[in-house]
Formats: C-alpha cells, structure tokens, sequence
C-alpha cells in the first residue's frame, strides 16, 4: 500500500494539534452557517447517488433544469423555459447559468449525463427514473446503445426530449439529482476518480464544496459563477460534524457549535428540559405493514388479512407506541401532502378506514380459519432499529391479544431484511416508502405487478390496470380517479396496513431564517436561508 | 535474535494469511446480499455490479483473486462508496485512529503502573480500596456510558464559563483529543491498575527486594530499581495487543465525539456487508496486532535478559 510519510505523519504534528478552534453555529458577519451530517455523503455522483445525505448535499451544490422555490413549488433552474406535449418535452436553457469554472453549462451537459445513468455499466440503482424517456428502459437492459436515448441537444441552449409514453409529471422528474447535468470532458478527465474528492467535481448550484475531508467535514461557499447568486444570502455552509449519535448532535447544539438537528424520542426529553423550542415536520414518508401475497403464504388470504386490519389502531400507533410530535396516523399509502387535481389528493379522495371492530376481525378470522385449516405461527420481518423493534412488539400483542394470532419477530439488520424481503422469507414485513418525485405515481406504482420493489409480489390485474392508465394519462381528473380506485383496492384487498406518516423534531437556531423544509428533494434546504443579527 | 525475530515473523505472515482467510470463509456465509439497496435493480444492472466486483466468479475463484490483490497491497474498492479505494480508506483514516489510540495508551499506561503502584504500597489501606473501587468501575461500565458522560462534561463546563473551553466533538486540535482519548483509554487504564498491583504485590516479597533492603538501599531505588522494572513486565506483554485493540475498538468512542477514524468504517463495513472494506480493515488491522505482538516480544528481550537466552 502506497502511503506517503508527510501525509501520514501530517495529524501528528504540533501545527496540526494547536490549529483554530471550530466556528460557531452561526456567523452574521460572514453568513456562515454550521451544520452535522449523520453520515458522509456516500457517493455525490449525481447519477449514482440515491441516499438522503448525498442528496441534501448534491441538492445544494447542483442544480437541474427546473428547482423547487421556498414552498416546494417546481420554477425554472437551468431551464428558463419549456414546453410540453405528450410525445416531446423541449427545453430552453438560460444563457447565464455556469459551471463553476466559469464555462457555461449547455444542453449536451444534460444529454451526457442521462447518458450515462441508463447506460447498464454505470449500474446506477436509479436509473429507473429516467424511463419515461424513450429508450431509456431499452438502454438499460443492454438492448440498445446509449447514443439511442431520447434527449438530444438541438443547440448548446435547446434540450428535446422525445418521451416514451405521455408523462404529465417529467417536468416535476427533472429536479431529482439523476438528472443534473455532468460535463463530459470534466468526467473523463477525472475517471474513476469522478465525485470522490471536492476537486473531482464541477458544481452549477448555488454552492460549491471547496473542502471535503472524508467523514470530518465539508465545507461548502458560496459559488460566485451561480446565475442568481445575488439572491443567495450565506456565504458559506460548514458541514463541521459527521456523526450518527443524536445525543452527540444535540450536546453540540446546546454548545452553539451547530445550528440544527433532528432529535429523537430519547433526547427529545433532553431538548424539552433545556426549554429549546422544538419544531416539527412531517417528511412524507408513509410506513406500513406489506403482507406477502405468494402462493402458499397464511397471508396470501384475504380475510386473514381484512381481520388484521380490523383490530389495528392506527391511533395507538401514533400516540403510544412511536410517542414522539409530527407522526400522523396512518390512513393509506398515499400521504397527506400529495396533490389530487385541485387540492390534496387525501381531501378529494378520502381514504377508506376500517376502524377498530372486533366483531367483524372475528368473523373474518373464522372465514380465513376455514379457508386455511388453522393459522400457523406468523413471521413479523423487521429491521433492528429499537423503533420497529417496538412497533413489532405493539402488533405481535394486538394479534395475540385480540386474534390469538402468534407473531414472530425476525430482527434483521439492514442487508439481512432486504435479502429477506426479495426473497420472499416473511409474511408480513415492516416497510416504509419515500418519494421521489412529486407526483402520485411514486407511491401509487408500488403494488404493480411489475414494480421489484412490490415485496410482498401483490399481483392485481385491476390495479395494474390502473396504474397504467394513469402512468399514460395526461388528465388531471383521469389520473386522480383511477388513483382514488387504487386506494380503495388496496383498503378492500388489504394489501398493506398503513401504520403512520413520518413525523420529525428538529432544534433549528433561531438566528436563521429561510430554511426549506422539503417532502421532496434535498431536506433541509439552506439555499435561500440567511442569518439574522 | 536475528533468528529469533525471523521466526516471529514468519509466524506473523501465517497468521495474517489465517486471519484473512477465515474472516473470507466468515463473510461469506453472512446472509444478505452486499449488493442489495433500498431500491430493487434490474438483472441486467445487478450483472454490471457484480461483474465490477468481482462477485460473478466462483466464491474459490474470488479467493484467490483476493489473495493475489492483497499481496500486490490493494484491496479494491468501496462498496459503499462506489469511487473510493479501500487503501484510501485506510491511508486517510487509520492515523486519526492511531494518534487517538497512543493518546489513550499513554494515559492508560502511565496512569495504571501509577495507581497500580500505588495500590499495591498502600494494600488494603484507604487509597487501595478507592482506587480498586474506581477500577472496578472503569472494567465494567462501558465506554459509550464514559463517552456520553465525558460528552456531557464537557457541555456543562462550557456553559458555566459561557464559551467553549474545550470542544464537545470534532478533530483537529489537541483540545478535541482529550477528552476522547481519556475516555478510551479508561477501560485498558483499570485493566493495567489491577494488573500492575498483582505484580507488585508478587515482586514485594521477592528473596531479591529482601537483600536489596537488607543492603541499605534506599526506598526510591528498590522502588525503581528493583520493584517497579521486575513488576512490569506483564504490563508491557498485554500494552502490545491493547494498543491494536484500542486503536481499532474505537468505534462508539469515534461515532460520540464525530472522529473520523478507521474504527467507524471497520464496524459499519461489517453491518453494511461491505466486501472490500471488511477484508482490507480485518487485514491491516489483523496485521497491525500481530505486529504489535512480535514487537512486545522482541522487547522483553530488552527488559528481560533471560528471555533472550530461551
């Protein structure tokens, strides 16, 4: 192993020991802001990266053809403007956005990195996203070149993107990270390398990382080629802190080291004794209860299933058993804030509830007894956070108590559970979904047949049916009724148990104001925040 | 001695070779798939993965192609972090580890041949039962309970003068080790005490410190001389391997205090089933210990005659 001696011995020197002492939380006179990570940022590869770390931080150091305003609303990035039909979508690129040496960013930045997200040697897990581009599924099964691809640069500022199938939602796609724009003589210059170091990266959001020690720190200033730099007020964001432990977060909050954190239900009581003012935020997340639909599985039967349903209480889930703010009781798998056609999707179309019964649980129970003989032991899969842990041991009592259901809990560690998952080893796994677009579609495909992350392999003709109609429908209504038809199916048929909404807590430093709280996209957002005196 | 630490040595390279070949053997049979994410790829995307790493050979064929990479030194690539090298993770993160590391040795050894010393004079005494208490106390309390207190310490000390004395968490100045240091050095500290005491407790009835009492030295010199060389011998056989444990069992130590060291990536590598990286870590770290054996041994030679001649 090639190791140079001064690199080596570099930590060990006086001048290195006796350096300056950490910034605070918050600098007025420099708008410098100070933050923990709760891990580093695996991969800023824009095309690779699919973790909410790398994500937040790419979503400050990038920017796509459209970005989201203060309210989360999609208004023009790169993009100044656009248009749309069902088989093109055409984008017209501003001529003052740049990289951040200088050059500016052009269309064929955007064509080379759709490039190479679909294409299959780049392996990107999120390549997926890309498919309503024409051709995109094609190229990532190897089946044709990537020169193929539906995005081709009519000039330096005009993108045309020939679409695979009418897609109401690509524009609001656009804002994900895999589709922010790599410059390819940058890339090849850089190879393997590309994304691993702060100089391995060429940047074109707001700011750009000048220093990146890995799992210490990164230290991120304001990037003065950003087109609207003038309305960014911080100069810079020092992500100063790497570690997972809340109570290590929370200890350099109370210090004034840090200007934000999330808490949890055990130092939630530590923030509330020291009279900090908590905030919430509800992240969008549903979590749920997925059966295993397979053949041969005790929950493959329906009234099993609808028997389970009716002893869950959603909320005692809420209030007892997760006990912390923000949580909402879980309804569907469609959370609160998704759009319908004109207001919220969850107003216009009410989730179906079963309410607690035990009269109907027990003749369902009955029914599915004589359907199956008897109901054998069943297996509760769940990762080992002390959280599903609890929550495993909540529903393993309910079905006990008012079924004479026995669970078993299986506690698998992260790799263990999704190997599990894929390969079928559960009857009912503790799951949970986040968006990545805003549209209803990132939740609604979940249960198609199709879909490899339907784990419990629910297979529905009808609800593929719907799906379907609303991945190729442009109408509002259209989408939103087959959607509502969705959610009923999927409360009849029991499909999944819907547990509850994520709901955070989080100290924010009162000295800043601005800061964007998102469902979707990078969370927290410090773009347009700035510090008060 | 040449041959002597020869053998060693050599026994060393064997040892490593069995370390990486069982912690191989081991990581495979984890189940899970170090592949696998949140999100369900597609066959054609997953091929591409394991062609990358390798994992589309036979598990022996990959054995060996390991073998040959880590006798040219490489250990591949991050599957976490798909652009970083794992020699990289070592080069960059393992000195943080060591400096923390021989920080805490120095305050585990001096403060336990001290208070082991100290023990074994006062025996049975107020100070012995004090400082056997408070060694119990460090044996058995975790480190992460030492951690979060040291943490909180440091919180409360901060406030009280209304500015930051010494830094919660965090590397770069001396002021971060400190307190990290301390707290990682605590458990090897009451270790070294007990130990320290028994072996001079031994030494004090040795016929040797009779004669050398009964010559008229003074106190100081027996005590230096005489007692305290000959007693720390066991000392320095088990500061070789907790050196390696210390600087690789930092793990919550480095996660309470927001250090980059290689012990968080040692601990992660394994709950991420991350191939590369738990192979080049349990090496260098395997490596490192036997390293630190060998080192203890040929040591005693220096302190010890007699070993030498055996």
């Amino acid at each position: 192993m090639k190791i140079s001696l001064p690199k080596f011995f570099l930590p060990f020197s006086l001048a290195y020991c006796l350096g300056a002492q950490a910034s605070d939380a918050v600098d007025f006179e420099s708008q410098t802001l100070t933050i923990a990570l709760t891990q580093e940022p695996p991969q800023l590869n824009s095309a690779k990266a699919t973790d909410q770390v790398s994500g937040t931080v790419l979503g400050h150091l990038m920017q796509g053809l459209v970005r989201y305003d203060r309210r989360g609303n999609v208004i023009p990035g790169v993009a100044e403007r656009w248009e749309m039909d069902e088989k093109t979508a055409t984008f017209w690129l501003r001529e003052d956005a740049k990289w951040s040496d200088g050059r500016p960013v052009t269309a064929h930045d955007f064509v080379f990195a759709w490039q190479r997200v679909v294409d299959p040697k780049t392996a990107s897990e999120y390549a997926f996203i890309l498919a309503p581009i024409k051709n995109a599924a094609e190229i990532n099964e190897g089946k044709l070149p990537v020169t193929q691809l539906g995005a081709v640069a009519l000039d330096d500022r005009t993108l045309q993107v020939s679409l695979a199938r009418p897609t109401a939602y690509f524009v609001k796609l656009t804002v994900f990270n895999t589709f922010y724009p790599i410059r390819q003589d940058f890339f090849e210059s850089r190879g393997d390398q590309y994304a691993a170091e702060a100089k391995d990266l060429l940047y074109n959001g707001p700011f750009k990382l000048t220093e990146w020690t890995h799992s210490a720190s990164l230290k991120m200033v304001k990037n003065e080629h950003y087109w609207d730099s003038e309305n960014i007020s911080l100069n810079a964001i020092h992500a100063d802190y790497i570690t997972a432990d809340t109570r290590a977060r929370l200890n350099l909050y109370t210090d004034g080291k840090i200007a934000f954190t999330r808490l949890d239900g055990e130092t939630y009581k530590d923030a509330l004794s020291q009279r900090f003012r908590i905030r919430r935020f509800t992240t969008g997340s549903t979590f749920f209860l997925e059966y295993n639909h397979r053949p041969g599985k005790p929950t493959g039967n329906r009234n099993l299933r609808k028997a389970i349903q009716s002893v869950f209480d959603p909320d005692e889930m809420v209030n007892r058993v997760l006990a912390t703010p923000g949580n909402l009781r879980g309804e569907s798998l469609f959370p609160v804030w998704i759009k319908g056609v004109k207001d919220k999707f969850r107003k216009e179309y009410p989730a179906p509830q079963a309410g607690y019964n035990i009269k109907e649980a027990k003749r369902y129970l009955e029914l599915a007894v004589k359907e199956l003989g008897s109901i054998p032991p069943l297996v509760l899969l769940v990762s080992d956070s002390p959280t599903a842990t609890k929550q495993g041991e909540y529903i393993q009592g309910v079905l006990l108590n008012k079924l004479g259901i026995e669970l078993k809990i299986d506690v698998q560690t992260f790799k263990q559970r999704l190997a599990k998952m894929t390969s079928g080893e559960f009857d009912i796994v503790g799951a949970g979904w986040g968006p990545d677009f805003d549209d209803i579609l990132t939740f609604g495909d979940l249960f198609a047949s199709w879909n490899m992350n339907n784990r419990g392999r629910y297979n529905n003709p009808e609800y593929d049916r719907l799906v379907r109609l609303t991945m190729n429908s442009t109408d509002p209504k259209t989408r939103m009724d087959a959607m509502g038809k969705a959610q009923q199916i999927l409360f009849d048929d029991a499909v999944v148990l819907p547990q509850y909404e994520q709901g955070v807590i989080y100290l924010l430093n009162p000295k800043i104001k601005g800061v964007a709280r998102r469902v979707i996209g990078p969370d927290p957002d410090f773009t347009y925040a700035r510090i008060v005196p | 001695m040449l041959v002597y630490t020869l053998k060693r040595l050599f026994a060393g390279v064997i040892t490593v070779w069995f370390i990486a070949t069982a912690t191989f053997i081991a990581m495979h049979q984890v189940p899970g798939d170090p592949l696998m994410n949140d999100k369900a790829v597609s066959a054609e995307i997953r091929a591409n993965l394991e062609a990358k790493y390798g994992l589309d050979k036979p598990v022996t064929e990959q054995y060996f192609i390991f073998l040959g990479n880590m006798l040219s030194g490489d250990f591949g690539i991050s599957f976490t972090q798909q652009n970083r090298r794992v020699n990289d993770i070592i080069r960059d993160h393992f000195p943080i580890s060591a400096i923390l590391g021989l920080l805490a040795i120095f305050f585990a050894a001096t403060g336990g041949v001290l208070w082991g010393a100290l023990t074994a004079i006062y025996r049975n005494r107020l100070p012995d039962i004090v400082i056997m208490f408070l060694v119990i106390l460090g044996i058995s309390v975790p480190s992460f309970v030492f951690a979060a207190l040291g943490q909180l310490f440091l919180v409360n000390l901060n406030s009280l003068f209304g500015q930051s004395i010494i830094p919660v968490a965090g590397w770069g100045t001396i002021w971060h080790m400190l307190m990290p240091s301390m707290v990682l050095g605590l458990g090897t500290m009451a270790l070294l005490t007990r130990l320290m005491r028994s072996s001079m407790l031994e030494v004090v009835n040795e016929d040797y410190i009779k004669t050398a009492r009964a010559k008229g030295l003074s106190p100081t010199r027996i005590f230096f001389r005489h007692q305290l060389r000959n007693a720390i011998l066991p000392v320095i056989t088990v500061l070789g391997p907790q050196i390696a444990a210390i600087t690789t069992g930092g793990f919550v130590v480095e996660l309470v205090f927001a250090i980059p060291g290689l012990g968080r990536y040692f601990v992660q590598a394994v709950q991420q089933l991350d191939y590369t990286v738990i192979m080049g870590t349990t090496v260098f770290y395997g490596a490192f210990l036997v390293l630190m054996v060998i080192i203890v041994d040929i040591l005693y030679g220096f302190i010890d005659p007699r070993v030498r001649l055996s």
